[in-house]
């Protein structure tokens, strides 16, 4: 009966590393959460993404990397955000990124980026602060 | 464009967003249905029901594909557990389905089971409503895995296929009533697998036992060998599928009327069943009532559950 929103988030993996531990670990966290979790597999386009993340509609999607693509893959699964006027869906990053990329993934509008050792149940936290399931349609 | 219209024209964030709002049970999401309810009775449902693990998601994704062969336009609706301990869940019935993720003829939608049984969610034909009414001309409902007695499917698909796979379980369970009852058609699937030919042999016995579906009299069901990996087996599977659905649509003893109504049936008595609770629970709370305190004084056998619901009835439906 409860008309509570459940918060849905996408867990992908673009690119062509195939380690997706650290996506799984991610997407048992957030289930544990209370979230529902789709997850997808390995080796995702950005188009497969963000196809997926509007068919789903998913609040948040967490793109994991680890082979250092993320230079391509992430604006391109902002643009295609942008041009399915989906932009309302947030962003994170998991994974291995060189430094000096972090302000760069932000200023395209990644919310926030996630390297290793970050605990998770800070990386639950913020997503429970920050993220919000959004409001319903009217007919 | 409204909603309902951008529905209604194809539009895929409209109808995912619509979606949501009926899997979380938003009173919202009631007005649209009511205008895409007209809308509906064009696409033809198919149920993939079976134990976890058996190949419904590998299934699905190669009767996709052929479906888009054949230029027609295809609806997924794939279900997975959700926890009952933290009500979350990982839906992971798409990591088999990635080719069909850029085709804009293929819409797929994971969902959570969310507490209900039975092996559909309660928002399931809901969902089945809106994917009809934008157009697709296919659904395919694949069950979260399920045990012995989850024959939801069976009424809300207009064929139900049950999958199972060599060395599942010995002839007394395929006596037992429930889940084997349901098969429209039987699919055998990793048939490369020793012990194919015997579990086919218990699935013929059982057929001819005569425990099977009592509302497709005159109808045969197929046994299908498959290894969905590889794609054997598939065309046969797909004949099969449209031998039982014109077996239902072409006779004339009204079998395809009993379907239809069937599932209206099921849809009325869900959505009452759902509202009304709703409703008697909301005024319960507007007379001060806590639920909570009932399941106190229940639990302490201060009264008990028949009283309590006789005494709201008498209450509320004076």
């Amino acid at each position: 009966m409860s008309e509570e929103r459940k918060l849905r988030i996408l867990i992908a993996k673009p690119g062509l590393d195939g380690h997706d531990r650290g996506a799984r670990v991610i997407a048992r966290a957030f289930r544990d959460a209370g979230f529902e979790v789709i997850y997808t597999g390995c080796h995702q386009t950005p188009e497969q993404i963000v196809n997926t993340a509007i068919q789903e509609d998913v609040d948040l999607i967490g793109l994991s990397i680890l082979s250092g693509a993320h230079r391509y893959s992430f604006p391109r699964v902002m643009e295609l955000l942008k041009e399915n006027n989906a932009e309302d869906i947030a962003v994170i990053g998991g994974g291995i990124f060189p430094l000096e990329d972090i302000p760069k993934l932000k200023a395209i509008g990644i919310k926030e980026i996630f390297e290793p050792g970050a605990k998770l149940e800070d990386i639950v936290n913020w997503v429970r602060t920050h993220i919000k399931p959004r409001k319903a349609m009217v007919a | 464009m409204n909603l309902v219209e951008q529905i209604l024209a194809g539009d895929v964030r409209a109808t995912a967003r619509l979606l949501r709002d009926i899997d979380d049970q938003l009173p919202s999401a009631r007005e649209a249905l009511k205008q895409l309810y007209p809308h509906t009775g064009k696409a033809y449902i198919i149920g993939f029901t079976g134990s976890p693990g058996v190949g419904k998601s590998t299934l699905v994704d190669q009767l996709a594909l052929e479906y888009r062969k054949q230029g027609l336009t295809v609806g997924i609706l794939a279900i997975d557990p959700t926890s009952p301990f933290t009500g979350g869940a990982i839906l992971g019935d798409r990591i088999r389905m990635q080719r069909h993720f850029t085709d804009s003829g293929v819409f797929i939608r994971s969902l959570a089971t969310r507490g209900h049984f039975g092996g559909l969610t309660k928002s399931t034909n809901d969902m089945i409503t809106v994917l009809d009414a934008m157009g697709k001309d296919v659904i395919l409902v694949e069950t979260v895995g399920v045990g012995q007695d989850e024959v939801d499917v069976a009424n809300c698909a207009h064929t139900t296929v049950l999958v199972t796979i060599p060395g599942m379980g010995d002839e007394i369970q395929a006596i037992k009533a429930g889940i084997m009852e349901i098969g429209n058609i039987f699919v055998v699937n990793k048939a490369d697998r020793e012990g194919s030919r015997k579990t086919i042999r218990e699935l013929k016995n059982l057929i001819e036992l005569g425990l099977r579906r009592r509302d497709d009299e005159g109808w045969e069901p197929p046994i299908i060998e498959t290894e969905a990996l590889k794609g054997r087996g598939i065309p046969e599977l797909m004949d099969a599928i449209e031998k039982h659905r014109r077996f239902l649509t072409e006779n004339d003893r009204g079998q395809w009327d009993a379907v239809v109504a069937k599932r209206a049936k099921m849809q009325l008595l869900d959505t009452l069943r759902e509202e009304a609770l709703r409703e008697l629970l909301r005024r319960m709370e507007a007379r001060g009532e806590n639920l909570d305190e009932l399941v106190r004084k229940v639990t302490a056998k201060e009264t008990d559950p028949y009283t309590v619901v006789q005494d709201l009835l008498q209450c509320e439906l004076r």
